[in-house]
């Protein structure tokens, strides 16, 4: 297969491509590692007259995100971009960002939340974030991070959604390792970004409207009644939005990613990079006569439940990889939802979960294989015998 | 059964490890191969032992873990062989490529490596020589590319090129072209 048009990019670069051509009204941001590739490269392009936009290097990542808000309400096309702690600053404005309905794009580089102080990837900065009202896209690879920050703008400013979107992607393993990536005509791009309008500005000094105002028993309820509605809709409507997407660009987007999965009988379900490591593990695995498949959730907010059930209700035994946790809950995040939905599934597959790659801990392919091997177990003994477990630790 | 290509480069901080990393990566990448090219990033500090892995593959590359069983690997500083288990996972056909003044039957003893090939080359005489300074990435290019013609060594220098002329400008650039050449020949394999 010829890829002469592919042109070498980190994750970041590619991310950084990508807010080139959206080119947006506004981007306001202050760089952290591993995110501040994104922010650097796309300074430059401001530096050099490239882009029209108007860049805002504040302070801190709570005037980032206040800057955003700002610019959002006042209907400037918006993008921001952070990690880790740089989210974590940024959080009481996160809240306010999502609960206002505004669409700013934010591409996400996951990496640890501190402490103890670590700069590699995991996904408890996101996944703490998961009911800030932000929708949430993971990508697997250089290529996906940057079209999903291309079609998160369409999401986010679609008017039956209005959500602010992360886009996120694995800290140095594909924000820092270059890879061969296709970049689409800027044409194009900007094409399928179209023209931004929002319906209430708050410049629009003729039809004057409120963001933001004080919001106490009589109405707050309704409001976030609202919020959850919104984000219902969007599962119905970003499936249109990825649609379309695919039709310009000749991919195949979806809410998530199914491999090897229609005749598995056992199946791991993980999130970014490491389904990409998994996958070769399964293709391995198949050569050898194995019945193992993989579910990639591409969306994470909004939940995908129903695709996830349809994928998942006919295997046998499941392990989901969590690259976060939650101290003594029962599993990480993913688990913990993907077990829920899979209550209501008529069958229901035996389940365990494997914590893995906090604070980078790398992942092998013989990882995931002794996880394979691990469900093999489960699924002919048909017991779990711990729900959760912890994947390449000390003990 | 194998249909990938994997590097891993052993230096240390400053010298270059994850440019000629790269380098290689994206001269492949020209000929219309799939690539990886990513560091490992610890502390970053000058001087201190890093790891960068290269993958090439006529096909779509989904693995992102760190290389454990390299084809090849390649050690820019020569001092690494002692604090560094260098060709840890390297197997019967693979090939360790060493900067070094010494030939390849001293440093099969210091590495501990007893099979496939081992290539050694002078690199920082070689860059101190072309460039003036020590900056030996450049150099165990054109020796690794001796021993497997991974790319054609012209595909290289053009990338090399395109990459150093902004930056460097027009002598430098062909100083390390110079050396790459040099390297390629002095190589010795045994």
């Amino acid at each position: 297969m010829s890829n002469k048009k592919l042109i070498p990019l980190t994750g970041d670069q590619a991310v950084a491509e990508a807010m080139r051509q959206i080119e947006p009204d506004v981007v306001a941001a202050y760089p952290i590692t591993p995110a501040t590739e994104i922010v650097m490269n796309f300074s430059q392009f401001v530096a050099d007259g490239r882009v029209a936009t108007e860049l805002i290097p504040v302070e801190s990542e709570h005037s980032a995100m206040s800057a955003c808000v700002g610019s959002a309400a006042a209907g400037a096309r918006t993008m921001t971009a952070t990690s880790a702690n740089g989210l974590a600053l940024m959080w009481e404005i996160v809240y306010i960002a999502a609960s206002t309905r505004l669409p700013i794009v934010m591409p996400v580089v996951n990496r640890a939340l501190s402490g103890p102080l670590n700069i590699h990837c995991d996904h408890s900065d996101t996944m703490g974030a998961r009911d800030s009202g932000w929708i949430q896209i993971y990508a697997e690879d250089a290529q996906e991070a940057y079209e999903n920050t291309i079609v998160a703008m369409r999401i986010a400013e679609h008017n039956k959604i209005l959500l602010p979107v992360m886009v996120c992607q694995d800290g140095f393993i594909t924000s820092h390792a270059v890879e061969g990536v296709d970049i689409f005509p800027d044409g194009e791009v900007k094409k399928f970004v179209g023209e931004y309008k929002i319906a209430h500005s708050l410049l629009d000094v003729d039809n004057p409207v409120t963001y933001g105002p004080l919001d106490l028993q009589d109405f707050y309820f309704e409001h976030k009644r609202q919020q959850a509605d919104a984000m219902k809709n969007a599962l119905e409507i970003i499936p249109e939005v990825l649609r379309e997407f695919n039709d310009t660009f000749k991919r195949s987007h979806d809410l998530v990613e199914e491999y090897f999965l229609a005749d598995a009988e056992v199946g791991i379900i993980v999130l970014s990079s490491t389904a990409g490591t998994a996958k070769t593990v399964v293709d391995s695995l198949r050569k050898k006569g194995l019945k193992v498949g993989l579910l990639r959730p591409r969306f994470f907010r909004p939940f995908p439940k129903e695709r996830i059930i349809k994928a998942l209700s006919h295997l046998k035994a499941l392990a989901v990889l969590d690259r976060s946790d939650s101290f003594a809950a029962e599993g990480g995040p993913l688990f913990s939802e993907i077990r829920a939905a899979m209550y209501e599934s008529g069958q229901r597959p035996l389940i365990t979960d494997y914590i893995f790659g906090l604070g980078g801990r790398d992942i092998f392919p013989q990882d995931i294989e002794k996880v394979f091997k691990d469900l093999e177990e489960i699924k002919k003994t048909g017991k779990v015998k711990s729900l959760v477990n912890y994947l390449g630790v000390r003990d | 059964m194998k249909d990938m290509l994997e590097i891993r480069w052993h230096g240390r901080g400053g010298q270059g490890a994850k440019t000629a990393s790269q380098f290689l990566a994206e001269a492949a990448l020209e000929l219309g191969k799939h690539i990886q090219a990513f560091p490992e990033y610890g502390p970053e500090r000058a001087g201190a032992p890093i790891r960068t892995f290269t993958r090439i593959s006529d096909h779509k590359i989904n693995v992102h873990s760190p290389i454990t069983n390299p084809d090849i690997v390649v050690v820019i500083d020569p001092t690494l062989l002692v604090s560094v288990d260098a060709a840890e996972g390297l197997g019967d056909n693979g090939i360790l490529v060493v900067n070094t003044p010494e030939g390849p039957e001293a440093i099969r003893e210091k590495a501990g490596y007893k099979k496939g090939k081992v290539v050694t080359c002078d690199g920082t005489k070689i860059s101190l020589d072309t460039l003036g300074i020590s900056m030996p990435n450049t150099p165990m290019l054109g020796a690794l590319l001796k021993a497997n013609p991974v790319v054609p060594i012209e595909t290289l220098e053009n990338k090399v090129r395109n990459k150093f002329l902004k930056k460097l400008g027009p002598e430098k650039t062909e100083a390390n072209i110079k050396a790459i050449r040099r390297a390629f020949e002095e190589a010795k394999i045994g």
